[in-house]
């Protein structure tokens, strides 16, 4: 397959996508809003997953805290109904940022489990604040916005228009984690993960490597809180919870880790049998159940590699980059290669 | 490739066939009933479902001319999952109404998708004071049929004053409605001469309450529980192997008693007192005959749970007989709904301004006895004092209670305790 492919089809699939969602049902619509800012969380989890090969299950802090943020000011200030509302974006994400970046200090000094654990515990934290600091966050009641932002002509209030707004967030989102994952620091956080040791011994530090993802992925992870504060307009402790995370890790897995794209494919695995498939039959859970398990089985490299064709043997020349999934596999090593190592 | 694109397109096959949509009838009344299905309130949401099943079987589906679809969705009592459900229900189902909900946090959710979407909720049981008090002007498709948090707890607070109860410890959830039912109980309490000496807040879902229990002060006469979800079995159970029962009274919340889960409980609740606007045991002619209706077909004393959302579907059928089963829209039917006067299993109802419930609040104590010609002794709720027709201002100025703040965990602040 050629290296241009991918991404072209990507293109053809976001275009159908953002013509044809507003013509479906409203319903729909609104599951498909939920899909694509599940899909910016999803994807910058992938950044740690799938591509730097570190599992953390503290991501819906950081959804937690744009989604919080966005809340306060709304509620308590009365800031990021107009035209603040891009502000409102910047600072969630500088704050998922900033946070990352504590987080981060404590966190990256452990690996493996012990990495999942302290990730599961900072995100606890920040439900602990969300649950017990009535004053700010209203408590167990959550936060009810009052509305979602004007700008001028466009009301975000219309389903329609706030769906737009979150394509383009999410369009842009793909973008630049696209171009972040091609960079050849991208290719080298593949390296960090393929084999940490040999990186350090070619001179990279691979902790502050780790640490910048880390950094990035709370960004996108904080811009994901904001468009979620508003696409239900109620912000509760549920949204900071564990069940969050791995939701969230479900559909990296389930979509195909270290493909950015699967990401998105697994956000919409999961919003789309969950929340569609209870409308039409009672015993939706099962399908949802098995749906996982045969995943596991039978695409064991996520939902996206039915179109991947097995990787090519080592000796088939240069691999092309394979443009939004650099496999696992045999490829890998000539990857590195070609990108960050030389 | 072509099994690569075999499997693209039964992708895609698949994907196109979950888009189906159900068709909407004409000529019906649809109604989205959300209820916590699953997790630590399922029990619960069977009592919910059950008593507004009741009433429709008993009305075959049909409430004067209104044919009803009945659509129940599952909050899984998180906030978030109910605000979804409801948005489903109302963009997918396109019902005329949501019912519903249990905890307050979630009656806060879906209030402002009603004003959102235009569309009637009525709350048969989220209690959360400020959806019909101090926020009732922003939610004008929101009404109630169920009760405020501290309704019952004022005359209780009274009552408990007026019969030599002097110091008191709450144990109460750790959330709106724990602040609530605590608050409204200390105020009247308090201002008639009792004291809260001692105030927990025990996370919901708590199991093991011995860290609280063996903090209890020595001094107090009193302990009043508001246990929600997991652990309204251990509490009381805990509080008799610590033997602060019976050396202490038991007193608490209406729900912490409640017939959902009496008849599970033990000798440690007989002469518990709860006050609340149902009480299995009410001796009228008509909650006798809906005990017996109800106990025959699901083989369980109804709790407020069902008789709250049987009387829903009661006052929902008293509206479609005053439009002759036509669906008047949202306002129209909010504005016919708080102009009844029904006479439900619970009592005579009636509504106030703010689109909340005026009705008797029963002062319950738990007792072992026959009753109603069924065969065993059992624990019943047996009202021991009527408050009647009491408002959710009970007997304050409606405007200064406005004024002053809402209940939460340091309103009103303890002044007795240490």
């Amino acid at each position: 397959m050629k290296g241009h492919r991918k991404p072209l089809a990507v293109l053809a699939l976001l275009f159908a996508v953002a013509v044809l969602t507003p013509h479906t049902t409203p319903f729909v619509l609104l599951l498909v809003t939920r899909i694509l800012i599940l899909a910016i969380l999803a994807m910058s989890l992938d950044l740690l997953l799938g591509f730097t090969g570190i599992a953390s299950l503290g991501h819906a802090a950081f959804l937690g805290l744009g989604a919080y943020m966005t809340a306060i000011l709304a509620v308590r200030y009365n800031f990021g109904l107009g035209w603040g509302f891009p502000l409102v974006i910047l600072f969630g994400s500088l704050l998922g940022a900033a946070t990352a970046a504590l987080f981060g200090l404590f966190a990256l000094r452990a690996r493996g489990v012990y990495f999942l654990m302290i990730t599961l515990a900072l995100s606890q934290c920040v439900w602990g604040l969300a649950y017990r600091w009535d004053s700010l966050t209203g408590g167990d009641n959550g936060l009810n916005l009052p509305g979602r932002p004007v700008l001028g002509v466009i009301r975000l209030g219309n389903d329609t228009a706030f769906f737009y707004l979150v394509f383009a967030c999410f369009a842009v989102s793909l973008l630049a984690l696209y171009l972040f994952v091609q960079s050849p620091f991208g290719k080298s956080l593949v390296g960090i993960r393929e084999h940490e040791v040999r990186m350090r011994i070619l001179g990279y530090n691979t902790w502050l490597h780790k640490y910048i993802v880390f950094v990035v992925s709370g960004a996108f992870g904080g811009l994901a809180g904001v468009l979620w504060a508003h696409v239900s307009s109620e912000v509760s402790p549920d949204d900071v919870t564990l069940a969050t995370s791995v939701d969230v890790l479900l559909m990296v897995v389930l979509g195909g880790p270290g493909t950015l794209f699967g990401g998105v494919v697994g956000a919409a695995i999961v919003v789309f049998l969950r929340e569609y498939l209870s409308t039409l039959v009672p015993w939706w859970q099962y399908v949802l159940g098995g749906a996982y398990v045969l995943a596991i089985l039978y695409l064991p490299d996520g939902v996206l590699s039915i179109f991947r064709q097995r990787p090519p043997p080592l000796a088939a020349g240069p691999v092309s980059a394979e443009a939004l999934t650099p496999s696992p596999g045999p490829g890998d090593e000539l990857k590195i290669n070609q990108g960050g190592i030389e | 490739m072509t099994n690569k694109w075999f499997r693209a397109v039964g992708l895609s096959v698949i994907v196109a066939a979950s888009l189906w949509v159900p068709q909407a009838l004409a000529d019906e009344l649809r109604i989205g009933f959300l209820a916590p299905a699953t997790g630590s309130l399922a029990q619960i949401a069977t009592d919910m479902t059950n008593g507004f099943r009741m009433y429709l079987d008993d009305h075959k589906g049909d409430f004067h001319g209104a044919k009803i679809t009945f659509i129940v969705g599952d909050t899984e009592a998180k906030p978030a999952v109910a605000v979804l459900q409801a948005e489903k229900l109302i963009k997918q189902n396109h019902v005329n109404m949501l019912i519903g909900g249990v905890l307050a946090s979630t009656g806060y959710a879906l209030a402002p998708v009603s004003t959102r979407e235009k569309t009637v909720y009525i709350s048969s049981i989220p209690a959360s004071d400020n959806l019909t008090q101090r926020d009732a002007d922003k939610y004008p498709y929101f009404v109630r049929t169920g009760w405020t948090s501290s309704q019952p707890s004022h005359p209780f607070g009274e009552w408990a004053c007026k019969h030599g109860y002097k110091k008191v410890v709450t144990i109460a959830a750790d959330y709106a409605f724990g602040y609530e039912v605590v608050g409204g109980f200390q105020k009247t309490f308090e201002a008639c001469g009792g004291k809260i000496i001692q105030k927990m807040w025990p996370p919901i879902n708590t199991v093991d309450y011995s860290p609280y229990i063996s903090s209890i002060k020595a001094d107090a006469d009193t302990v009043f529980i508001l246990p929600v979800g997991a652990g309204t079995l251990q509490l009381p159970q805990q509080l008799m192997e610590a033997g602060i029962i019976p050396k202490m009274h038991l007193i608490g919340c209406g729900t912490s008693f409640d017939e959902f889960i009496l008849p599970h409980m033990g000798d440690e609740v007989i002469g518990a007192i709860s006050p609340l606007q149902w009480s299995a045991a009410l001796q009228t002619p008509k909650a006798v005959a809906f005990v017996k209706e109800y106990r025959a077909k699901f083989g369980k004393v109804p709790s407020y749970f069902s008789e709250s959302n049987y009387t829903t579907a009661m006052i929902i059928d008293a509206v479609m007989q005053e439009t002759h089963g036509k669906w008047p829209g949202g306002e129209q039917f909010i504005k016919l709904l708080t102009a009844l006067k029904v006479e439900a299993p619970r009592g005579p109802i009636s509504f106030d301004d703010m689109r909340n419930p005026v009705q008797n609040i029963y002062i319950r104590q738990v007792e072992k006895k026959q009753m109603d010609g069924y065969p065993n002794a059992e624990l019943w709720n047996v009202v021991i004092q009527t408050y009647p027709q009491v408002s959710q201002f009970w007997t304050f100025n409606e405007a200064e209670y406005l004024k002053e703040p809402s209940y939460t965990r340091d309103y009103p602040p303890c002044k007795y305790c240490e």
